[in-house]
């Protein structure tokens, strides 16, 4: 009886089986019927991503980045500049170059990726509930004039987005993978992009 | 193997493509007036010019730049690098050195693409560079002096 109860216990659990690093995919929401639970439900599963280190550090609240899975602030200590790409005389290329760099003189490694720049100050997650954050990511006033597709394509496609599962050595990557998390995006979206309630 | 221009000279470096930029130019080149600090891009004592624009040549592999456009410490020439070093000399920045030509770098970029720096510019463009012998106030009043020559 034993036996068969942990043969049906596995069974019944398919799902986590899909699970990829940490990232639910979206057919694991199949089973939740009322498409608004489940739009609600998808998104809270993007918001692992979202609100991982390798996602929020750039999208800081002011103007100075964050580093590290503990997030602490950047050093040396850069500001945004006009642009979001720092400071004149000390732009986030002044360090960072197009890959990840291994340091040759210990552990470690600095990241890096063409582009490298921070996220505009209206698209800051840090501080934000999953509810705010879900309506930022709605509102063409703070997200860069993107419909839903484009947003879309920024989570999915992204070549600095997408370097948050590839961060180099000395940093966790973001929960899941790029494709995964795209789809959890689209699933979403085509679930009538619902938003968490709460402040 | 990456072929640079290194103060208007072409080089091809026979090293590996993951080689630092600072280890071939001291080390190869023999090119030792940038530094060695920190090695992982905190200090700023190892930065150079690479297309214009600051680098900090410790986490930058040869093979990343190939085809780029060097400049050191040895070879900074423009109005700006002269009035940096001007305004350096005159009120005597430096004490022990060793950060001194990053410091250069930076300070010459920033004029480059700022004439008129107010504190805030300064501190913001200088923030990577440390200085042991914290000859901050130096460098600043130093950067506001080869703006007003600059300035004429």
């Amino acid at each position: 009886m034993r036996k068969l109860a942990m043969i049906l216990a596995v069974v019944a659990a398919p799902a986590t089986a899909e699970t990829v690093n940490g990232l639910k995919t979206a057919d694991e929401f199949d089973g939740i019927e009322a498409e608004d639970e489940r739009s609600v439900a998808l998104f809270e599963e993007v918001l692992k991503v979202v609100e991982h280190p390798r996602c929020l550090n750039c999208h800081p609240k002011g103007d100075t980045p964050l580093q590290g899975d503990d997030m602490q602030p950047h050093q040396p200590p850069v500001v945004r500049g006009a642009n979001n790409f720092g400071a004149p005389g000390m732009q986030c290329t002044t360090c960072h170059g197009a890959e990840n760099v291994a340091f040759t003189t210990g552990e470690g490694s600095i990241p890096g990726h063409e582009p490298w720049h921070l996220a505009p100050k209206s698209m800051a997650w840090v501080g934000l509930s999953g509810a705010e954050i879900c309506a930022q990511l709605k509102d063409p006033e703070r997200n860069g004039d993107r419909d839903l597709a484009a947003i879309h394509e920024h989570m999915a496609e992204d070549g600095l987005v997408g370097w948050g599962w590839h961060p180099g050595e000395g940093r966790e990557p973001a929960p899941g993978s790029q494709e995964v998390f795209g789809e959890l995006v689209k699933a979403w979206i085509d679930t009538g992009a619902a938003c968490p309630t709460g402040s | 193997m990456a072929k640079l221009t290194v103060n208007g000279e072409e080089v091809t470096l026979d090293v590996p493509e993951d080689t630092p930029l600072l280890w071939a130019l001291r080390d190869e080149m023999r090119l030792t007036g940038t530094k060695f600090g920190c090695g992982i891009a905190q200090c700023g004592a190892c930065t150079v010019m690479v297309d214009g624009m600051p680098r900090r040549s410790c986490v930058t592999p040869v093979g990343s730049i190939d085809g780029g456009f060097v400049e050191t410490i040895e070879a900074m020439e423009g109005p700006e690098a002269e009035a940096v070093q001007n305004a350096w000399t005159n009120i005597d920045v430096p004490q022990c050195g060793w950060c001194q030509s990053g410091q250069v770098m930076s300070a010459t970029a920033l004029l480059r693409m700022n004439r008129v720096p107010t504190d805030e510019d300064i501190d913001n463009a200088m923030a990577g560079n440390i200085c042991r012998c914290a000859t901050y106030v130096r460098i600043r009043r130093a950067i506001h002096d080869a703006a007003e020559t600059l300035e004429g």
